[in-house]
Order: structure tokens, then sequence, then C-alpha cells
């Protein structure tokens, strides 16, 4: 079911480029609003969702660790795992957010031959490694059609990219990313569908954005190794986005205005999505928080205080009733 | 918020790293490519006879593409002519047949492959032609 909704929404949305721009040939719609609403979308909406989630108050530390907290002198800490310090904290985020270290410790449950085995299992942080850094790249090559003069970073990482010179059905050179995305993602999606238990617990909003993303590399390599396209046009198309003076060239063929729609529809979704993980591994409390439980102090922010009544007032308020039912009093 | 400072810093960092696009274009000019075919040796043919290989749209999308595959044609297989889709033959040469009429490479293959950012490993075994090392002379 969630499978099935997911894909035809991927379709409509093909479809519905293809219509839009073949058809009825609303092609600045397709260049330019749709591009210009979806940033507008993306940043206002990340920004939040992150202020949103900021006013969650985190009450106390959460210690969930994988290793020896600070102690006596003669247990050695584990200072990027349960870290007690700032530093530690800086740490360990670094490591989940560049290498995926929690997802790195995954572990999976079997029964083999009436056993249950337990072990690591490191086929998702792969895969997902995979997915991301080849995203990463892929967004950052695509800098040379959104700057007027592309940095050097940016180049290194297309040459990069392209070292292995092989010439691939119509291109000179075979980008790596394109090949280790596409990999990724299909791993991603048949783990979703060949595990019954991963499956159980898919939702659309889990297969929408990888039919989604699939769709964008889908047109991607379409365009790069198959239906070539006027990538000078794209430019002054993209490059007039960018400057404000928006262009709708001529000759850029149904299959660039898909590819971009879903981008667009990719960016105005991520706010509302899962995919905002990318703001909130930020503000994971079981990782950006130093487990310092016991060196300082740590008020709950929505203690308020309580009225107190003590035993003195009690007793006051009381005092003859209570000397006439012969219970013993403080005062007399 | 809670620990607004550092929220807000991050956000800050965020708006700055997807803005970049609009804020490395301030004070560049906006400029377009602009590929020119008035070499002296296309000048010289009539008008009529002014046709590269293939027609003008299947040049602009898929010379790369012809170029690696004439590359892999003769070098590989030595196999050095080409018939096109009107039953002409042609020398596959970059040099010789390609850069006869488009002798101008910094306005012909430069002008947009710099727009867009492309360097073509062609230059990497083959000798660049002379006007450029002219203009290097000179600079």
């Amino acid at each position: 079911m969630g499978i099935g909704l997911a894909l035809i929404s991927v379709l409509g949305l093909i479809l519905f480029a293809y219509l839009g721009t073949a058809v009825i040939g609303l092609n600045a719609l397709f260049a330019v609003v749709f591009p210009y609403a979806a940033f507008i979308i993306f940043v206002l909406g990340f920004i939040y969702r992150m202020v949103q989630w900021g006013k969650s108050p985190v009450p106390y530390r959460i210690p969930t660790t994988a290793g020896q907290h600070y102690s006596s002198l003669w247990f050695k800490q584990n200072k990027i795992d349960n870290p007690s310090t700032a530093w530690g904290v800086a740490l360990r985020m670094f490591f989940e957010v560049f290498t995926f270290r929690s997802l790195f410790r995954n572990t999976k449950a079997e029964i083999l031959q009436g056993r249950l085995y337990v072990g690591s299992s490191k086929w998702l942080w792969l895969g997902a490694i995979a997915f991301h850094y080849s995203f990463l790249v892929i967004f950052l090559r695509h800098m040379r059609f959104f700057t007027p003069e592309t940095p050097w970073v940016i180049s290194i990482v297309e040459s990069l990219d392209s070292f292995l010179q092989v010439h691939i059905l119509g291109s000179p050179i075979l980008y790596i990313t394109n090949l280790s995305i596409l990999a990724a993602l299909l791993y991603l999606l048949g783990r979703r569908i060949l595990d019954p238990k991963i499956k159980y617990i898919s939702l659309p909003s889990d297969y929408f954005p990888l039919f989604l993303i699939l769709g964008i590399i889908t047109t991607g390599v379409l365009m790069r190794y198959f239906f070539k396209v006027d990538v000078t046009a794209i430019k002054e198309l993209t490059l007039g986005l960018v400057y404000f003076k928006p262009v709708v060239p001529k000759g850029i063929g149904s299959l660039f205005y898909i590819h971009l729609f879903l981008v667009s529809i990719l960016f105005a979704y991520f706010p509302f999505s899962k995919l905002m993980h990318m703001g909130g591994v930020f503000l994971s409390p079981t990782r950006n928080l130093a487990n310092n439980n016991r060196m300082e102090r740590h008020v709950n922010p929505w203690e308020y205080p309580v009225k107190h009544r003590h035993y003195e007032e009690y007793e006051d308020e009381f005092r003859e009733k209570m000397k006439k039912a012969g219970i013993p009093v403080e005062k007399e | 918020m809670y620990d607004g400072g550092k929220i807000i810093f991050g956000l800050i960092i965020f708006i700055a790293l997807v803005t970049l696009p609009f804020t490395l274009s301030i004070g560049k000019e906006y400029i377009k490519a602009n590929p020119k075919i008035d070499t002296p040796e296309i000048m010289k043919l009539p008008e009529a006879e002014r046709k590269c290989v293939e027609s003008k749209d299947f040049m602009r999308k898929e010379h790369m593409k012809m170029l690696i595959e004439w590359r892999d044609a003769v070098v590989r297989d030595g196999k050095t002519l080409y018939v096109n889709s009107q039953g002409k033959t042609f020398n596959m040469s970059l040099q010789n047949t390609c850069m006869q009429c488009h002798s101008n490479k910094s306005k012909f293959c430069d002008e947009c492959h710099n727009y867009v950012k492309v360097k073509p490993y062609c230059w990497d075994c083959h000798i660049e032609p002379k006007e450029n090392i002219k203009k290097e002379a000179a600079l």
C-alpha cells in the first residue's frame, strides 16, 4: 500500500511536469516560479522546524552512551563516546555527522537453526554513507550551474569524481558518484521491500523520498549519458535564477524540466519530511549533550516554584481542633 | 528557545551556505556564452556549403560523444573515415577536420566550455592551435 502510493505520487509528478512543458508549454512556470517557490519554502521551513525543535526543553542530560563515563581515576574514560566536556561533545558530533558513528553500531538479531545470534550489521551503514556522500558530491558538482565563476573547490570535487576518464555510452567521462548513488539507492529501497520486518514498518513517507531521489538521479543520468541536452542553454536558465533575471531559453527538452521539477519538489518537501534529519542530527539530545550529570547541577526548565505548606502552619490552623481530639501537638 | 544562541548560530551558517550562489554572484558580470563561427576558412566557403559534419543541433548536444568515438575508432580500431547522415565522408581527425574550419579555439571551444566549466581532455594529448600560443606569448 505505502509503496504504491509513493510510486504513483512520483510518477504523477513526472507526468505533471511532462504535460506542463511538452504539451501545455508552461515552461516559465517550471523554470522560474517553481524553483523560486521551492527555495523559499525550503529555507523558511527549515528555519521554522529548527526553531520549533529549539523551543522543546530537554530537562536533563541523557547519557545513552557506548563507553565508560567519567569516574574514579582508575577507570579510563571513553572521551568520545561518553564525553564530559564540550570538546568531547564536538568530537562525538563530528563523527556522528561525518561518519554516521551510531549507525555503524547497528546490530542484527537472527534465529539460525533454532539459536539466536546477535551480530554486527554494517550494510545499512555502508548504503547510507555511500548514498549521502554521493549525493553531496553531486550537489556540489551542480554548483557549476549556479555560480558565474565556479569556485576551485567545486572543480576539484568534479575532477576527482570523473578521474577514471572512462568513455561510457554518450559521455567521454563517467562520474563515479552516478554509479555509487544508484547502487546505494537501490539497496536502501530494496531492503525496505525485501525484508518483511522493515517492509511492515515502512510508510509512504519512507518510500516517497527514495522514489523522488531515484527519479532525480535517473533523469540526470539520462541527460548525461543518453538523451543529450544543451548545457549552455541550461546554464543561461540557472544563472538567470541566481541573478534574479529569469530567462527561459529555447531548445531545452522536457527531460530537463522533469529533473528540475523533481528537485523543486524535493526542496519544498524537505522541511515537512523525515529529510529534516539534516538539521535534526545537530539537535540529537543523546549526542550533543555532555555527560556531566555528576559535576554540574541541571535544573529542569519546566520546574516552577511549588507552594509548600509546613507542618507548623498546619498545626497553627488546626491546633484547637487537634487538642480537642486528643492529638499531640508540638506547640501548646 | 533552549540553547538558542547555538541554534541561531547554526542557522546563520545554514543560510550563508544555501545562499552562496546568490552572494557569490554579487558584483560579477552576468555573462552569456557567445561562440564565434566566423573564421576565415568558414567565411571563404559559399553560404550554402557552410555545414558542419552533422547538423548544428546534433553537434551542439553530441559533439563530445562524436569526438570520443572518433578517438576510439582511429586510435584503437584504425578506422579513419566517418560517413555522416548525408552520406558524405570525412576524415576522423580533431586537428585536420574540426580545427580546419574552427581554427578559433578560444572563441569557439573555450567560449562555452569555460561558461559551463567543462574541461575536456582533448588537449592532454593534442597540441593546442597556434592562435592560443601566440596569445600566451604576447602576454
